[in-house]
């Protein structure tokens, strides 16, 4: 290995796992067509490619080739960043997560570092920037409506996001992912946390902006919301960012609440295997975001904000204190 | 190398990729601008006031709120990971804070800092 420089090593990595996450998003994109098709009883995206297996190539051809529309009264510079902004913090995240581990330990990811999952907060508390500003800059009334309004939604959620995710902290004693996952190693943390998952469940759907809380771009009030001046390719980067921060988030709860790369009771697993669970495991959140959005109504945004902040906020502190209470008298167990 | 190298080269691939399909539109797209085209979008009529109107101030109490809050929850880290060493120590300074907090949290709930109208 010596004669590979490591900054070459690492930059094939992180190529790799770009192209992987791009992929991903290529297919999940298809898979909720698909999976909303069959739930709602018609077949869906069916005639690019045997069962519509090229249709994400398809849409990205044609978002290509779609003329970009800047308006007027937008802000031309700002309007042109925002979606830059959205998808490199929507890809950002993907340089800490691991998706697996070697038996001595080696985590299989781009980098590992000991702030994880507040580098990870840190990237999607960015992401939240490329949103307002593009509906400030759109120099429109929708998309202004529409972004003020996701701002504060995501703003609110992310508060009891990061409150409901300490418990876990508590439990493994570090920040580091690689760290909670071998915490969980015999008990994964969604039996001792299991409010802290229900709260961040609820809280990941709210920040990624999807059905039920979709308010951002609730199409019958607010026309697209923030994205509605936006054509081609600039609406495609929200459309990845959007489905890139489905991703982290379905990895995120998968590494702490499901015991990561761990196989269930206490099951050895690591290399190829801890990454068929790791697989396996958040492409089951993806499909619950799937299912929910084909079940549930539209929230109404007053109900939205206020169960944010009077239910999900005191829940998930309690939730801490009970935590920190139960490691302070009995440390052995936890 | 330190642990930030990896994720310093790993950000600068996203950025490069990010600045090509941020690039790509301007080469490959179509343009044929029109007047008509590059109208802000109002449902087809033509928009009859610009934007810089006024927008409810509940947005601004709710993001001063996520401030107080926020930092809190981010003072809440650094103590969750020593709390194994911490013990009893830590509860009892952590229950002070979060008392602090909740007078606090309690004041805006009763002024109706949380309810939308």
């Amino acid at each position: 290995m010596s004669a590979v420089p490591i900054w070459l090593i690492v930059l094939v990595k992180a190529v790799i796992v770009l192209f992987v996450v791009i992929t991903t998003f290529a297919y999940s994109m298809l898979a909720e067509r698909k999976v909303m098709g069959w739930m709602q009883l018609r077949p869906g995206p069916n005639r690019v490619g045997p069962w519509g297996l090229l249709q994400p190539a398809a849409d990205a051809v044609k978002m290509l080739f779609k003329e970009d529309l800047t308006p007027d009264t937008a802000d031309p510079l700002i309007y042109r960043v925002a979606p830059f902004i959205s998808l490199i913090t929507a890809m950002g995240t993907f340089a800490i997560i691991p998706f697996s581990a070697n038996a001595d330990g080696t985590l299989w990811s781009v980098g590992n570092v000991n702030a994880g999952i507040l580098l990870v907060f840190c990237m999607t508390s960015i992401g939240i920037y490329g949103i307002s500003l593009a509906g400030w800059a759109s120099g429109s009334k929708f998309p202004l409506l529409g972004s003020v309004r996701s701002t504060a939604q995501m703003i609110s959620y992310e508060l009891a996001m990061s409150m409901s995710v300490i418990g876990v902290l508590i439990l493994a004693g570090s920040t580091a992912l690689g760290d909670i996952v071998g915490a969980q190693y015999r008990v994964w943390f969604i039996v001792p946390q299991i409010v802290g998952f229900v709260i961040y469940l609820i809280t990941a759907i709210a920040e990624t902006n999807r059905a039920p809380f979709d308010l951002v771009e609730a199409e019958t009030e607010l026309v697209g919301g923030f994205h509605t001046e936006y054509s081609g390719l600039r609406f495609g980067l929200f459309f990845i960012a959007e489905y890139l921060n489905m991703i982290t988030v379905s990895c995120l709860a998968t590494l702490l609440f499901l015991g990561g790369w761990n196989g269930p009771f206490g099951m050895p697993s690591f290399g190829l295997l801890g990454l068929l669970w790791f697989v396996l495991k958040a492409g089951f959140f993806l499909f619950f975001y799937i299912w929910l959005r084909s079940t549930l109504p539209r929230f109404r945004y007053d109900r939205l904000m206020a169960f944010g902040w009077k239910v999900l906020l005191p829940v998930a502190t309690l939730n801490l204190i009970l935590t920190a209470v139960a490691v302070a008298l009995w440390p052995s167990h936890a | 190398m330190s642990p930030y190298g990896p994720v310093a080269i790993y950000l600068a691939v996203a950025f490069l990729a990010s600045l090509g399909f941020c690039l790509l539109p301007g080469v490959l797209a179509r343009k044929k601008p029109n007047a008509v085209k590059s109208e802000a979008y109002e449902c087809g009529v033509e928009p009859t006031s610009d934007v810089s109107g006024r927008f409810p101030v509940r947005f601004y109490l709710i993001a001063m709120l996520f401030v107080i809050f926020d930092v809190e929850a981010a003072s809440f880290y650094p103590w969750a990971v020593q709390m194994h060493q911490l013990r009893l120590f830590g509860l009892a300074e952590m229950l002070m804070f979060v008392i602090v907090l909740a007078v606090g949290y309690a004041y805006v709930w009763k002024r109706g800092g949380f309810q939308w109208r």
